[in-house]
């Protein structure tokens, strides 16, 4: 199958903090935080949104891996936070790293999971020759509603793979997805921000899925989840991941250096990218890496990757950690202000 | 609405990637990019060619009475940025704070939001630049 032939990473520079979000809203900061697993969630400014994270880390991808942007046959981005709603943040992608206009291009929406179906179709499209590489993005500016649940872990960021077969730094050996119509979170045609159902996006939704494809994979390939040296789940909050973790007997330790939401709350469609990505970072050759994303409404995707030694030459840079300490907090006024959130504002 | 939208489209290769251009008689740069290189004039051949994407600050403004479009966004930080062709290119700086602002300072190109053509118009995306350490 194909593989990763290069990756990279974009988290905007703005924090806020669990604590400053609760005290607004006249929360228990230690409660909140502890339950969701969840310090702080980088913010994207007011001239940051999903396609211009998609951009820088579809650069970083490409500048560490050292690909010709003229091979990239196709480009899929993946978000739930798209600036426009009709028209591509694709072909802004496409232009702005300079592989347009011989390619296709689309965007993908499936709640967390858009980005990672984006990598199953450019496996496709490199297995069946159809493109020689193909960018797969993962990318948002994550929308909470003021004083719902999911402000406290709603963040941005994005994550940029580049699939082919031309030395991949790690092997797709297999992939397996698991798909159901669940509506556990949802945004309706012209709705500003997303509604959930509360407790039923755990059992029914988040855990049903990922543990079914995870299950589904490893029943498939003949492997156990605690064979790899590393799992990355899709991480809506730093709590979930420990919990399918533990539910499929993978070691505490595996998890955490592809869990980053405590960091950077859950940047959504980049969320299980973002995880792999800093894998990738610190990972050695021949490590091997089972990635199970999900979204919303709702589906899984699972990987499982084997790395190579290539990776040694082609780390993505900056690295996750990098980019998760390079960091500037604000407080809630300044969040709302670069949220776009003071609707009497107007342009 | 600003009915800016020749504007924008005409701007994607010089905003999105530092297009601009490269005279192969005199070997000068040039952004934005020009029809006529204005050393050799009828003997210059004037190609495409994108700018280093970093530079060093070589001199800075801080704008608090910005434009419209802009006004939201102040105090912001404008400066003229020095590439190592010698090419000067005016930017907004972003991500970098202010004790790290100063002439000669190192800065990398970032791809961010210009400016929307108000709520329901086109968005005009391209280069700023931010402070590295």
């Amino acid at each position: 199958m194909a593989g990763i032939i290069g990756y990279g990473v974009f988290i905007p520079r703005f924090r806020i903090k669990v604590e400053e979000i609760a005290r607004v809203w006249g929360k228990d900061a230690a409660r909140v935080s502890s339950g969701l697993g969840i310090k702080e969630k980088a913010v994207a400014a007011f001239d940051e949104d999903s396609a211009t994270i998609a951009v820088e880390a579809s650069r970083n991808a490409i500048e560490s891996s050292g690909v010709n942007p003229d091979d990239i046959g196709a480009v899929f981005v993946g978000s739930e936070s798209k600036p426009y709603a009709v028209k591509p943040t694709a072909t802004i992608v496409g232009d702005a790293v300079g592989a347009s206009p011989v390619m296709t291009a689309a965007d993908f929406e499936f709640a967390c999971k858009a980005g990672t179906t984006g990598i199953q179709t450019c496996m496709g499209m490199v297995d069946s020759g159809m493109i020689k590489v193909g960018l797969a993005v993962g990318s948002d500016t994550a929308q909470g509603r003021p004083n719902d649940a999911l402000e406290f872990s709603a963040g941005s960021g994005g994550a940029a793979f580049l699939i082919g077969n031309d030395k991949p730094i790690a092997l797709i050996e297999d992939t397996y997805s698991f798909t159901t119509d669940t509506p556990d979170f949802w945004r309706r045609q012209h709705a500003e921000f997303p509604r959930h159902a509360g407790r039923f996006t755990a059992e029914p939704a988040y855990f049903r899925h990922v543990l079914s494809a995870a299950e589904g994979l490893l029943k498939k390939i003949g492997k156990k989840a605690n064979d790899f040296d590393h799992v990355v789940f899709h991480q809506p909050n730093g709590k979930f991941p420990q919990a399918a973790a533990k539910k499929l007997g993978v070691d505490a330790e595996k998890i955490k250096t592809g869990l980053l939401t405590p960091m950077i709350g859950n940047t959504y469609s980049g969320a299980a990218m973002v995880g792999l990505a800093a894998v990738l970072d610190v990972a050695k050759p021949n490590d091997e890496v089972l990635v199970v994303s999900y979204g919303s409404g709702a589906g899984s995707d699972a990987f499982s990757i084997k790395v190579t030694k290539e990776i040694e030459k082609k780390r993505s840079k900056p690295s996750v950690q990098e980019l998760v300490a390079e960091k500037e907090y604000i407080d809630y006024a300044l969040y709302v202000k670069h949220r776009q959130k003071l609707k009497a504002l107007g342009d | 609405m600003r009915d800016a939208l020749p504007l924008i489209w005409r701007k994607i290769p010089e905003r999105y990637t530092l297009l601009g251009s490269h005279c192969n008689n005199c070997k000068t740069d040039y952004f934005p990019q020009r029809t006529i290189c204005p050393h050799c004039r009828s003997k210059g051949k004037l190609v495409d060619k994108q700018m280093p994407r970093e530079g060093k600050v070589y001199s800075f403004t801080e704008v608090h009475s910005g434009p419209a479009g802009f006004q939201h966004e102040t105090p912001y930080f404008l400066a003229i940025i020095e590439l190592p062709n010698k090419v000067k290119v005016l930017s907004q700086l972003v991500d970098s704070s202010k004790d790290k602002v100063k002439v000669g300072a190192p800065v990398k190109m970032v791809f961010r939001r210009i400016f929307a053509d108000g709520a329901e118009g086109v968005i005009a995306y391209g280069f700023k630049f931010k402070v590295v350490n």
